[in-house]
């Protein structure tokens, strides 16, 4: 497998590893029967992602799309935040390999599922933002 | 930084040519470059070495030289000897009996014919690998025309008892093919004993080259040509004959028949130690594949809570070259059909390592992977949200 030297790079030193306590949003998608699985924890202040942090069980693509996609958010306002997409990611890793672009949607879906569990809590969705949302609903396995 | 040292331990995907093997091959590409069909003499010549390779290559096995057919690599031997059969003898019966955990060459070629209508018993075999001849022998049914179960597996290297599957075949007079690529050069074949009627051998695996590989088929079995075209395999596969690649394939199947009591010696004790090593300092690993009854050179692990691919590519960036049955490195979704088949849930299989020993394997760069594979995956599991907090304590004191 070829893969850029930035995903080398986030593979072998991931940032933002961890958990963080008392987190304001958590979100963990995949599963372990498909072979890979995100959590991602968030810490909030005044509608900025002041810390993210990942944990990520699956291949190299997948741990460094979770690094980068981590370093992306962070210091982002919300709205910001959930305009993130897997391409951006892939992008800033200097491209991955076409068969390895839907590890990339694992990292997009387990910001967007953290920040979707904050939205409903704290009553944030509205009919300009949901379709942000969408994305959630598709199987990262099915975006080959 | 320095470069890491690479070390190659994947044999089971492919060998380095031997140098006595490239020494026989490079003189008939260019000096003795004779088509053996020619009359003259640069064409009787290579004639002569084909001749005198076929005679090496059925001394490796017992087998006559007639039986031999040089094809061009163990897939090709795979087809020839299930689609032939199935075409061959198609009017007699539509029934082949197989294992869950035979190498793709031979499972997507009776997909193959499933898809023609042929019915095919897949065996389940047991949390070592191992198929059960009994359970052989209570497949068969009047319309079965072959038995395919393979010699040893690719994957976690469990060495089938194809003896006995072959003499209960013999009784009941079907067709038993097995598919040697992975044993061949590393476990003791003759064909006297072992009760095939066709065997896949592939040049590549033991130290030969690539485009090489050849199918025994016993006296007196009849398989339809592979290829339509000139005399050549006597009239069954047409085609210029691979002289220098048949010529090294035989060099290094007798080379390698010749050293088999030491270099199996040799790396048995290798494997048992690298084996007995990793489990002692890498809580939470299995050994897949059975325990004894195992290729001399394969070792086969599942460490829990990490995937496998990322395992490959830490080690590869510390100078290891392995191989893995996760889904990542299958080009699929599924992990490995091998591991699946030994009962292993995805997410255990999804975490394998293949490492498999070689004749240049020494034991000073397994002891080093000992202490690099353990990082690796420690490393790996501290990322891992499958790893329970509780484990990562001990586990990073340990490795502080």
């Amino acid at each position: 497998m070829q893969y850029s030297d930035q995903v080398m790079d986030h593979f072998m030193n991931p940032r933002n590893v961890g958990e963080i306590e008392n987190a304001d949003a958590s979100g963990t998608v995949g599963n372990a029967k498909c072979g890979d699985i995100m959590k991602v924890t968030l810490k909030i202040e005044d509608g900025v992602i002041v810390d993210a942090k990942f944990k990520t069980f699956g291949c190299g693509s997948a741990i460094a799309t979770s690094s980068m996609a981590t370093e992306m958010i962070k210091g982002k306002k919300l709205d910001e935040a959930l305009r993130l997409t897997n391409k951006a990611v892939a992008e800033a890793l200097g491209g991955l390999p076409p068969i390895k672009m839907h590890c990339s949607l694992l990292a997009e879906q387990a910001v967007k599922s953290a920040l979707l569990a904050y939205y409903k809590e704290h009553d944030l969705i509205t009919d300009e933002n949901k379709h942000l949302f969408d994305k959630l609903d598709e199987d990262a396995h099915d975006a080959h | 930084m320095q470069k890491p040292k690479r070390v190659y331990l994947d044999h089971a995907a492919t060998t380095p040519v031997r140098k006595e093997v490239l020494d026989v091959m490079l003189p008939l590409f260019s000096e003795q470059f004779g088509n053996p069909s020619s009359f003259y003499q640069t064409g009787q010549e290579a004639q002569r070495l084909l001749t005198q390779a076929r005679q090496t290559v059925a001394d490796c096995i017992h087998a006559d030289p007639r039986e031999i057919f040089f094809t061009s690599c163990g897939t090709e031997s795979d087809n020839w000897a299930i689609k032939g059969t199935a075409e061959a003898l198609k009017k007699k019966g539509r029934h082949i009996i197989t294992s869950q955990i035979e190498h793709h060459a031979v499972l997507h070629t009776c997909q193959t014919l499933e898809k023609q209508g042929f019915d095919v018993t897949w065996l389940p075999v047991d949390t070592n690998g191992l198929v059960d001849p009994e359970a052989v022998r209570q497949a068969i049914r009047p319309d079965t025309i072959l038995v395919s179960i393979m010699m040893a597996n690719n994957e976690i290297g469990t060495i089938e008892p194809v003896e006995t599957i072959g003499s209960i075949c013999r009784e009941q007079k079907i067709l038993f093919h097995t598919d040697a690529v992975q044993a061949a050069g590393s476990v003791p074949i003759d064909v006297r004993t072992l009760g095939a009627d066709m065997i896949s051998f592939s040049a590549h695996k033991l130290y030969g080259p690539k485009g090489v590989g050849a199918l025994y088929v016993r006296k007196g079995v009849r398989l339809p040509n592979l290829l339509d075209g000139g005399a050549q395999e006597n009239n069954r596969r047409g085609g210029t004959e691979n002289v220098a690649g048949i010529v090294g394939f035989a060099h290094a199947f007798k080379l390698a028949v010749s050293e088999m009591p030491v270099t199996s010696q040799r790396l048995t004790m290798m494997r048992n130690d690298f084996i007995k090593s990793v489990m002692a300092a890498i809580p939470d690993t299995r050994l897949n594949g059975h325990p004894v009854q195992r290729l001399p050179n394969n070792v086969n692990f599942s460490f829990k809570y990490i995937e496998g691919e990322s395992i490959l590519l830490m080690l590869d960036h510390f100078g290891y070259e392995c191989s893995s049955g996760s889904a990542c490195t299958s080009g699929s979704l599924d992990p490995s059909h091998v591991l699946l088949g030994i009962g292993l849930p995805h997410e255990i299989a999804h975490g394998s390592l293949r490492v498999t020993l070689g004749r240049e394997t020494e034991a000073e760069d397994l002891s080093r992977m000992v202490g690099d594979l353990s990082k690796i995956v420690a490393r790996l599991r501290e990322l891992s949200p499958l790893y329970p907090a509780d484990r990562q304590q001990t586990d990073l004191n340990q490795h502080v």
